[in-house]
């Protein structure tokens, strides 16, 4: 076993150290063994697999490289090149556009559908299931199946508007719908996590305050108003910033369903980092762009904490 | 109190909210039970006249779908297996075990939260080049052996349990391993589930980094697999639908068995993570 090695006592113990001494450093030297022994596996594969590669990043992003070629050191040309590059500004532009879509529905729609989950109906088991269900399925899958159910031709989403009287739409192939339709699906797969999220919160809501409230006549809007969404607060701070990196990262789902387009349409920042690093081999600039997204996440995350910290709810 | 209704307002907008979010996933299996010719129908029809299984049948034949099926099954059951042994034994050191460099080794791991992948992703390729592991199962499973949510989870786990049951374990005579394993893991069973299905979710659902180191598609796992059959067959609805099915139906079943363990764990990663 890998601990057995921690069992040697003697090890490092200078013999001028009195018995007593000896002893407790010995112990100490073993306990420090089997700690490491317990956690050093895992947090070597974890350091190793992130800390390591995110300084490593940090070096390429400075060199010109194509995986191939030996690098050639650039500087800081690459970040200052990002803030001339069209095709950064407008992944940026989508990124934000994407984010300021699915974040606000996101909140609203899980606070929405666990208030309603939390009523106690009939047919409410069948509601959760139905409702959690997408969540188990991969953004690989959803994106395939998003784009059968959106396809112009024969999809489902065009029958519907169909029987409605609504003209019919192009969805993923128009330009300036494809963007908001990807909104939609992602948060078709991912709202179930907020509105578990929010159940679990509305759960946790002592009763008694719902209902000393109601005693003092309140309705049931002002119940929600004053009372239930004060104590939602720290679980809208996480979700907020949860789903915000949620949004900023999104990647799968565009790859299978518009990889990018129309007319890179859909190209986020996430996809360009790919694109850049994968296809087209520029590793340096991929790495600085992929820096940057990471300063803004670490940013934006940091002011939203800062913020509900300072405004007194407790999310971390 | 008030008397409860016949009938909730609630249902108006459960009953469709549910449709929507149930529907497309019922589409998928029907249509992956079309022909062709059924589904480029218009109108589009829900329901095939009968099962066809020209889809699976074809998916079968022309694409390597049951080899990939196998890759994740093994690539799922590697990362569920090692995230269950080297988390529990991690989280457990950071619990209970007071050793030199913990506190600044678990402030370490709870950082690496904040990097996005993207940025792992290059110099994470680069080093699996090194490593040899390219275009290897090892590329799909070696991000996934351990995590440091799976940590995190299990080190808090172990905080919420009392100390006094360990501390008889070891005025018995048991060491530190014999008393994790015999008296301390026992008692985590739900914690090691939710451990179980985390992982499960992840590593069966992750595209990227296989999608990024394996190139093979002999050593595909089943997401990218899927990817890169719609990338060939952009209109073959019903072979693609079958192997969405195919991909699905197992994380679904396990949903809708262990729905309370799923959910246990969608509220841990929300309120803790």
């Amino acid at each position: 076993m890998a601990i057995t090695f921690a069992a040697s006592p003697r090890a490092g113990s200078p013999r001028s150290v009195p018995p007593a001494a000896r002893g407790r450093r010995g112990r100490a030297l073993r306990r420090n063994l089997t700690g490491w022994a317990f956690a050093g596996p895992a947090t070597l594969l974890v350091v190793g697999l992130s800390l390591f590669p995110a300084v490593w990043a940090f070096f390429i992003s400075r060199t010109k490289w194509n995986g191939i070629a030996p690098a050639t050191d650039v500087g800081w040309r690459n970040y200052q090149r990002i803030a001339e590059d069209p095709g950064m500004a407008a992944a940026a532009q989508h990124t934000l556009v994407l984010t300021a879509l699915f974040v606000p529905a996101s909140i609203l729609l899980g606070m929405l559908i666990a208030i309603a989950l939390n009523k106690r109906i009939r047919l409410i088991g069948f509601y959760r299931t139905c409702i959690f269900v997408p969540y188990v399925a991969s953004a690989a899958a959803t994106g395939i199946l998003a784009s059968f159910v959106f396809n112009p031709q024969f999809g489902a989403a065009n029958e519907a508007l169909r029987r409605l009287g609504l003209p019919a739409q192009q969805f993923l192939e128009s330009p300036v719908q494809a963007l908001l339709v990807v909104c939609v699906i992602a948060l078709w797969g991912e709202v179930g996590f907020c509105a578990v999220i929010y159940l679990a919160a509305l759960q946790d809501i002592p009763r008694e305050l719902v209902e000393a409230a109601r005693v003092d006549g309140a309705s049931g809007w002002r119940v929600f108003l004053h009372v239930i969404l004060p104590q939602l607060r720290p679980v809208t701070v996480f979700t907020a910033v949860w789903q915000t990196i949620t949004a900023m990262q999104l990647f799968d789902l565009i790859y299978t369903t518009t990889r990018g387009g129309p007319m890179n349409s859909t190209q986020t920042v996430v996809y360009y980092v790919y694109e850049l690093a994968f296809q087209t081999q520029r590793l340096g600039y991929g790495a600085a762009v992929a820096y940057l997204l990471f300063a803004f996440t670490m940013l934006l995350t940091v002011t939203v904490i800062w913020y509900s910290r300072r405004r007194g709810s407790e999310a971390f | 109190m008030r008397r409860r209704l016949p009938f909730s307002p609630w249902h108006l907008l459960l009953m469709p909210l549910a449709l929507i979010f149930v529907l497309p996933l019922v589409q998928m299996v029907l249509t992956s039970f079309m022909t062709t010719s059924e589904i480029n129908q218009f109108p589009p029809k829900l329901i095939p006249t009968s099962l066809h299984l020209e889809g699976y049948r074809a998916l079968l034949t022309e694409s390597r779908i049951l080899l990939w099926f196998g890759n994740t099954v093994l690539v799922s059951a590697i990362a569920v297996l090692s995230h269950l042994i080297l988390c529990s034994l991690a989280g457990y050191g950071f619990a209970r075990l007071k050793f030199a460099g913990s506190g600044l080794a678990f402030l370490a791991i709870v950082a690496t939260v904040m990097i996005p992948i993207q940025l792992l992703m290059i110099p994470t390729y680069l080093m699996f080049a090194r490593a040899g592991i390219v275009d290897t199962l090892a590329a799909a499973f070696v991000p996934w052996l351990a995590s440091a949510f799976g940590i995190f989870l299990m080190r808090q786990f172990f905080l919420s349990l009392p100390v006094e049951l360990e501390e008889a374990a070891r005025l018995d005579g048991c060491g530190t391993l014999r008393t994790f394993v015999k008296v301390v893991l026992p008692l985590a069973r739900p914690a090691l589930a939710t451990l179980a299905v985390f992982t499960l979710l992840s590593s069966w659902n992750d595209l990227l980094w296989p999608l990024v180191a394996i190139t093979d598609d002999t050593r595909f796992t089943l997401q990218v697999g899927l990817a890169s059959f719609q990338g060939t067959r952009r209109t073959e609805w019903s072979q693609l639908m079958a192997g969405n099915v195919i991909a699905t139906l197992p994380l679904i079943v396990a949903f809708l068995v262990a729905q309370r363990r799923f959910i246990a764990t969608m509220t841990f990663t929300g309120l803790k993570g």
